[in-house]
């Protein structure tokens, strides 16, 4: 399909405002002035919205095709959310507002939302306080390891190691390294955090340790109260990486559990659409000790009821954020808390633990499943039987897209060979779960009759495999003039 | 429940299939310690509700005030269009485009959308975006930074203040040196600035239209940065670069912008998006996601994610950035909106908004005891101070329903009784007219 550049017309009219009064050579002088157009399309509005109703038919989505993908929490995202983030009243309202003299009057309404926000989110962890400000879950690691950085500064600490496991997700080590620190990897011992390995590394210069639990391989750490101990006694910090908390809800609180930080994916565990890679929000908790260092703003609630966005607070890591974060975001979240309450989420937790398990008994006869027990919210599962016969996990996730569903994670966590990652969540059906079961099982049947067959998927997309080594060294990423 | 579509039957025959007898078996191995100690929340509500409820918060947010606040974030008109096509569930219901076959549509329109930001900057290349336009200086700080293995950062006090702050937080554990160079009346001081360029400056940072507003020419300082080895790092306003000297122009070696103004809600400060450009040179060293152009097997043309080996996915704590995401659906909003409006679209927008701004001055400098802060050119927003305190006149004229402007004082000690004014193409003249007629009033 031919890229928006190349329908262009020029001269026809689009959604132009109306003609200026002024021409440019009134308004600055002719060094200032762009001597090039900038190659902008010159569309009606018609050839837009074909071109962009044609893109959307070559994406899958959560409301078109189910989209297990382990890891990334792809559950239904419920218009309403969508529907309500869209009032003018909130849509409308400049950042700058509350910074204007008793600005915090004009946006009280703006200003509940992300009290409550933050109230919701700290009840719902057990942690004490919470910025909304990050505005991604990565976002969310980095203040949060700003923030342990602020604490050992002021308390004198000499620290320079950040703790990960190897399943941790990528991003855990990157933040860690971008906010100073040197980060230590600790092998995995059954698919879950070793003390043993964990006292081989620990010393006084441990300023943390990174954990998601449960962990990409969706198994609860249930070494954690001996875990925390250790860290406790060198004055390190347990950092909890938010992206399973979909599987824990009203089951553990990760603030009573002992965690000091914990940033949340919005755009996982309440219903956000990830929007094709973004936007998220990624908010952080934080222990009592740790609240003096979180971001500013933050947002009060007086003696009367009237809200205040407050900067005095001395020991601040500062801005993570221009304003209050995704505010946007927050907003379809809050709103999806609502609607669910308290038995709404812990039956959140409660399904998506339900169906991945069902699933996983489900095909752990056809599919080799290194951690056969019970579950969290999502399982690994491991093509390397099917992979001597030609056909690997790479193979099979094509072939599941030729049959209409989005395939699960592959080759993440990377401790696992041939790694296939299953997250059903708790909103699709059992007979949705059924009928991608079958058609699953008749993939595994032909990579044992026809493994060719299985390495040519995808055949009915509007691409086949795409060459990903031409693509990075022949680097076209704009389109020429 | 809502959401949740099992039935009592559904869920006994899972949990027959599981092996166990009840859902409350599946946590067993969450000892009772780890138990929550309190999970009080309030009970579920129904749609209607919830809607009433949010409705009601929404009529407590002041958005019906006549505005003249900017100060790097507008209000522009956006195209009912741009809705329409971007609440298309296939869009925003999609993960990152890992699976580029089943994800055609976001690759080409992300590839589209480097080509049209690029395209509007005067620059080589883009990434597929970043959080907001304060994480993008950040991030082009650190390119540089890594390019050069020189850790002084010169930045004019003219780039937005809240952007500095944030780059101040960002940084506060790496050994760079920042180095903020005061502005003259609202306009950078080149000169200065120079002169604090040496051979250990990784970067030069400067903003056009600056955060007063002026519109200023960074060529010669960027030529002087060049010749002791330095990036140029310039943060733009994507709709005056249609009709302003453009940042490749200027020489720029990246150049980024807060993207908000191109078909994004204002929403009170978030979700934006983070535009990030660069020349051919720096490519390798930008942060974040880059849809390339390939084939597939069949010699058809497709789009992936490329360059990934930068990413943390792959390098982890080597990794250029630990962004692992984009703000794809709002990089999706700005194509649309840069393609219903059109390069003649953009460019009356510029123009009407820069029109207003220039009567928006000429009526308030009429006023007595009111002058325009700096005489230079501006684009759509320009400073002026006044005989009294701004914030004082701002709470005056907000009682009558207008915000006149954004007090600077906050931001910039001494400029107590200055007053940043931002028009775009959606006031009137009449607006405009009343504003003067009030500020009057009130002085």
């Amino acid at each position: 399909m031919s890229t928006v550049f190349t329908k262009s017309a020029p001269g026809r009219e689009g959604v132009w405002p109306k003609q200026p009064e002024h021409d440019l050579s009134d308004l600055l002088p002719a060094g200032l002035i762009r001597e090039v157009p900038a190659g902008l399309p010159s569309l009606s509005e018609l050839d837009v919205v074909r071109h962009f109703s044609l893109l959307s038919r070559k994406n899958y989505g959560v409301d078109s095709n189910f989209y297990p993908l382990g890891s990334c929490t792809m559950k239904y995202n419920p218009k309403f959310c969508e529907d309500v983030a869209g009032l003018p009243g909130f849509a409308r309202l400049h950042p700058l507002l509350p910074q204007l003299p008793r600005g915090d009057e004009l946006t009280q309404g703006a200003l509940e939302v992300m009290y409550e926000s933050e109230r919701w989110l700290a009840e719902i962890t057990g942690m004490h306080d919470f910025t909304l400000h990050p505005m991604a879950g990565a976002h969310g690691e980095l203040t949060g390891v700003l923030i342990m950085a602020a604490y050992h500064a002021d308390k004198g600490n000499k620290k320079t190691k950040i703790i990960c496991p190897d399943s941790a997700h990528g991003t855990n080590p990157a933040s860690a390294a971008i906010a100073g620190y040197e980060v230590v990897s600790i092998a995995s011992k059954d698919g879950i955090v070793d003390p043993d390995a964990l006292a081989e590394v620990l010393d006084d210069e441990v300023a943390g340790m990174m954990m998601t639990c449960p962990n990409t391989l969706g198994l609860f750490e249930k070494n954690l109260p001996k875990i925390v101990e250790m860290l406790r006694s060198v004055d390190a910090l347990l950092y909890y990486d938010g992206a399973n908390l979909n599987a824990v809800m009203g089951k553990m609180r990760v603030g009573d559990a002992g965690f000091d930080v914990v940033h949340l994916n919005l755009h996982k565990t309440f219903a956000t659409p990830h929007g094709g890679g973004g936007p998220g929000s990624g908010p952080v908790g934080v222990c009592e000790k740790l609240a003096p260092y979180l971001p500013i703003s933050r947002v009060v609630k007086d003696p009367s009821g009237r809200f205040h966005l407050r900067y005095d607070y001395p020991k601040s890591i500062g801005y993570v954020a221009p304003f209050y974060g995704n505010f946007g975001v927050v907003l379809k979240a809050y709103a999806y808390m609502l609607r669910l309450g308290r038995e709404g989420l812990i039956k959140v937790s409660e399904n998506a633990v339900l169906a991945a398990n069902y699933m996983r008994k489900r095909l752990d006869d056809v599919l080799e499943v290194p951690y056969d027990r019970i579950c969290m919210h999502e399982f690994v599962a491991s093509a390397d039987k099917q992979s001597h016969k030609g056909v690997r996990a790479l193979d099979i996730a094509k072939a599941l897209l030729d049959k209409g569903y989005h395939a699960p994670t592959v080759y993440f966590p990377l401790i696992v060979k041939e790694c296939l990652m299953f997250e059903p969540t708790e909103t699709e059906s059992k007979e949705t779960m059924d009928q991608f079961v079958d058609d699953l099982r008749d993939i595994l049947a032909l990579a044992e009759t026809d493994p060719a067959a299985v390495q040519a998927a995808p055949v009915t997309l509007p691409v086949t495999r795409l060459d990903e080594t031409a693509a990075a060294r022949n680097m076209h990423i704009t389109e020429d003039m | 429940m809502p959401y949740v579509p099992h039935t009592t039957a559904d869920t006994r025959a899972m949990l027959e299939v599981v092996g166990v007898d009840s859902v409350e078996e599946l946590f067993a191995e969450i000892p009772q310690t780890l138990r929550p100690k309190s999970f009080d929340l309030p009970a579920g509500m129904s749609e209607m509700a919830t809607r009433a409820k949010l409705e009601d918060l929404a009529s407590r947010n002041s958005t019906n005030l006549v505005s003249f606040l900017g100060a790097g974030f507008y209000d522009h008109y956006v195209p009912s269009a741009v809705d329409a096509l971007t609440m298309r569930g296939e869009f925003y219901t999609a993960y990152t485009p890992y699976q580029p076959e089943a994800s055609q549509g976001t690759l080409q329109a992300i590839y589209e959308y480097q080509t049209a930001v690029t395209r509007l900057l005067g620059m080589d290349c883009s990434n597929a975006s970043v959080y907001d336009g304060g994480t993008a200086i950040y991030e082009a700080v650190m390119m540089a930074v890594r390019q050069t293995k020189r850790v002084k950062v010169v930045i004019s006090e003219t780039v937005n203040p809240i952007y500095r702050i944030l780059l101040g937080t960002y940084t506060v554990n790496l050994k760079l040196e920042l180095v903020t160079v005061p502005h003259v009346d609202g306009a950078t001081d080149f000169a200065a600035m120079e002169k604090a360029v040496d051979k250990s400056t990784a970067c030069v940072v400067v903003q056009s239209p600056n955060f007063f507003g002026c519109v200023e020419d960074a060529s010669a300082l960027f030529a002087a940065a060049k010749a002791q080895g330095a990036v140029n790092i310039i943060s733009a306003y994507p709709v005056m670069a249609s009709v302003i000297k453009t940042p490749g122009a200027m020489g720029a070696d990246i150049a980024v912008a807060e993207g908000q103004s191109l078909g994004l809600p204002m929403s009170f400060g978030g979700p934006y998006l983070g535009i990030m450009t660069c020349t051919k040179a720096l490519v390798r060293q930008m942060p974040g996601r880059i849809v390339g152009r390939t084939t597939d097997s069949q010699g058809r043309t497709g789009y992936v994610l490329t360059l990934q080996a930068r990413e943390q996915h792959i390098r982890r704590q080597k990794a250029t950035s630990n962004i692992c995401s984009n703000q794809a659906l709002c990089a999706l909003r700005c194509l649309a909106h840069l393609c219903l409006l059109g390069e003649e679209g953009l460019r009356r927008t510029a123009s009407a908004s820069i029109g207003n701004a220039r009567y928006a001055a000429g009526k308030l400098a009429k006023i007595p005891g009111v002058t325009v802060l700096n005489n230079g050119p501006v684009g759509n927003e320009f400073a002026i101070r006044l005989p009294r305190p701004a914030q004082d006149v701002c709470l005056a004229m907000i009682g009558r329903g207008f915000v006149p402007g954004f007090p600077l004082g906050r931001y910039y000690p001494g400029l107590e009784n200055c007053l940043l004014v931002t028009c775009t193409e959606k006031h009137s003249r009449r607006d405009i007219d009343i504003l003067a007629a009030w500020l009057e009033d009130e002085l």
